[in-house]
């Protein structure tokens, strides 16, 4: 081929995947305009802070976002301090061989469970097992044990982010290894390591399946008292409603409303995140 | 005040954090033990070659019949389709991003990659039941939209993320110099591509495009939604299929505790889990076998 044919082949290649590119945007703009143009009608100051009425076809969805926050947060507390040590261990005290490839495997494969799996586990395991019953806390660990590796891989991403300087020069004024782990590594990476944590929380607000067996429920009037009640949660409700019952086109309004809270609440987070690790990259470069 | 030596003290600290990191191990570990603890009991009634091979699903009948084999074709149906969407894709918007766009495009289009991993999963099967299915029923004039077609599409734009981040990490590191001699000895920036960046990550690569589709055959709530319900073995890609996961979720809650169907399902469960186990240890030895070359460290 001359030179002219191989330019224009290659302008023709370079389009496509510029289009293919484009593509992904064009889908997450037209879920989220979907969300929007149906979802905005339905919500309302009563929306956001009354439980369903008539067999939940009126009213808010009040319960399902406290239970959302109380399922996402419980799943945080359990995951973020297991989270952060294991990948304290990996970067700061680990040395390359046999045991690290063991568990970075584990994390591997604990990250590809399915999220089904996940909630059989936790009705045999919490719910039946340790008979915690179908309740918060089942649910927290079951969502606590699946957003474990998204916490160890940004928490090691933080810690890598931290230059061995840093460590060189606490190590060498006679600081033990824990105190420099303690008071410069740790303080150096906390943005990063938070910003993980807010995306292990969305992770968890968003799951659907792993809360279905093990603490979300169908209905319930009341804001939960303790960690051993049940639930509902937002993405099981929009689950339900768009599922099961005799009104699902009645509901519509009220599905796309819930999911627009969802949709806000998870990629609000996320974008936050994305935003602050971004500026947070760039200031280490510089 | 008892004080401990200095030495102790960081001994005892580097210990704990060690039990720590075997955290995610021992979650895998009860979690196969507690899959097999409820999921073998069924094997009592019905061998492991009828419940994988068996046509018929029907679990609630007087007399049930267990065989999940129509409910393992319809996953790999929805996996392999959307496959073959979302490995394209994934794989071009990954070279777009690493060696074409510049700068300031790469930081809008990676957060909308990593967005669109962030929409929950209910969202996408909402979207895929109450939007897609509609008009494909419309523009193919079909029985029905919810069928594997639309759970294929669903899913593919649930794995391209993952399919484009790991592939942008192994492209966006192949040595610098490698492809400097490419396009010093002639050849055009796409030649370049193609023959010499491309076979450098193909290990990167392929490992994203395995760990896209293991995040396919397990995601649940979009083929719950959005793949039809139908336990037959599909004939085409209009037709509405039952994968491994929606079957699971959609009856767990009706099973009788401990009784047949709940064995089953947990069976059910053990052989998706075995499915992604083995994806996920095909990618991780490729990842660790074939290390691409140079200071690259994927």
């Amino acid at each position: 081929m001359n030179l002219m044919n191989r330019n224009i082949v290659q302008k023709g290649v370079f389009v496509l995947l510029r289009m293919a590119a484009g593509i992904n945007a064009i889908a997450l703009l037209i879920v989220v305009f979907f969300m929007l143009k149906n979802g905005l009608t339905a919500i309302s100051w009563e929306f956001l802070t009354q439980p369903p009425i008539d067999s939940m076809t009126k009213g808010g969805i009040l319960p399902c976002i406290v239970g959302t926050l109380c399922l996402s947060l419980g799943a945080i507390c359990i995951a973020f301090p297991i989270g952060v040590s294991s990948a304290i261990y990996l970067n700061e005290y680990a040395k390359p061989g046999k045991i690290i490839r063991l568990i970075r495997l584990g994390i591997n494969n604990l990250a590809g469970v399915p999220s089904v799996v996940f909630g059989l586990f936790g009705l045999a395991f919490f719910v039946t097992w340790l008979d915690l019953k179908v309740s918060i806390l089942s649910g927290a660990l079951t969502l606590g044990a699946m957003s474990l590796p998204v916490i160890i891989g940004s928490t090691e991403e933080a810690l890598r982010a931290v230059p061995d300087t840093y460590r060189e020069a606490s190590l060498g004024l006679g600081a033990t290894k824990w105190q420099t782990i303690y008071k410069v590594v740790l303080p150096t990476a906390l943005p990063g390591i938070l910003t993980g944590g807010i995306l292990g929380i969305s992770r968890a607000a968003g799951e659907t399946a792993p809360i279905m067996f093990t603490a979300a429920v169908y209905y319930t009037p009341d804001l939960p008292s303790s960690i051993f009640d049940e639930i509902m949660a937002l993405p099981y409700h929009i689950y339900v409603l768009a599922t099961a019952g005799t009104e699902i086109e009645t509901t519509r309004h009220l599905q796309y409303g819930t999911a627009l809270v969802l949709i806000s609440l998870v990629l609000g987070m996320n974008l936050f995140a994305i935003i602050y690790r971004s500026r947070l990259r760039k200031r280490m470069h510089q | 005040m008892i004080s401990i030596p200095r030495s102790q003290k960081e001994k005892w600290i580097q210990r704990i954090f060690f039990g720590i990191a075997f955290s995610s191990i021992f979650i895998l570990l009860l979690i196969t033990i507690f899959l097999f603890m409820e999921g073998l009991p069924i094997f009592n009634k019905i061998s492991v070659t009828d419940f994988i091979f068996g046509e018929y699903w029907y679990p609630t009948d007087d007399e049930p019949d267990f065989g999940i084999y129509a409910l393992i074709l319809g996953s790999l149906a929805v996996t392999f389709l959307s496959a073959l969407i979302s490995i394209p894709l994934g794989v071009m918007t990954a070279v777009y991003l690493a060696e074409i766009s510049t700068q300031k495009i790469r930081e809008i289009v990676k957060p909308v990659v990593e967005l669109l991993a962030a929409l929950p999963s209910v969202v996408i099967g909402f979207f895929g039941m109450v939007v897609v299915a509609p008009f494909l029923q419309e523009t193919f004039n079909i029985a029905t939209g919810l069928n594997i077609f639309n759970a294929a599409i669903m899913l593919a734009f649930m794995s391209i993320p993952t399919i484009c981040s790991i592939s942008e990490d192994a492209i966006y590191s192949v040595p610098q110099n490698l492809k400097e001699a490419s396009l010093a000895l002639g050849a055009t920036h796409l030649e370049t591509i193609l023959r010499i960046i491309i076979p450098a990550s193909i290990s990167g690569i392929a490992t994203a495009v395995i760990l896209g589709m293991s995040r396919a055959i397990g995601e649940t709530m979009v083929v719950l939604m959005v793949a039809g319900g139908a336990g037959m073995v599909p004939q085409s890609i209009f037709d509405p299929a039952r994968p491994l996961p929606a079957s699971i979720a959609a009856e767990m809650a009706e099973a009788p505790f401990r009784g047949d169907h709940y064995h089953a399902l947990f069976a059910t469960g053990i052989v998706l889990f075995l499915f992604t186990l083995v994806f996920n240890i095909i990618a991780d030895f490729i990842a660790n076998k074939y290390r691409q070359v140079g200071d690259s460290t994927l």
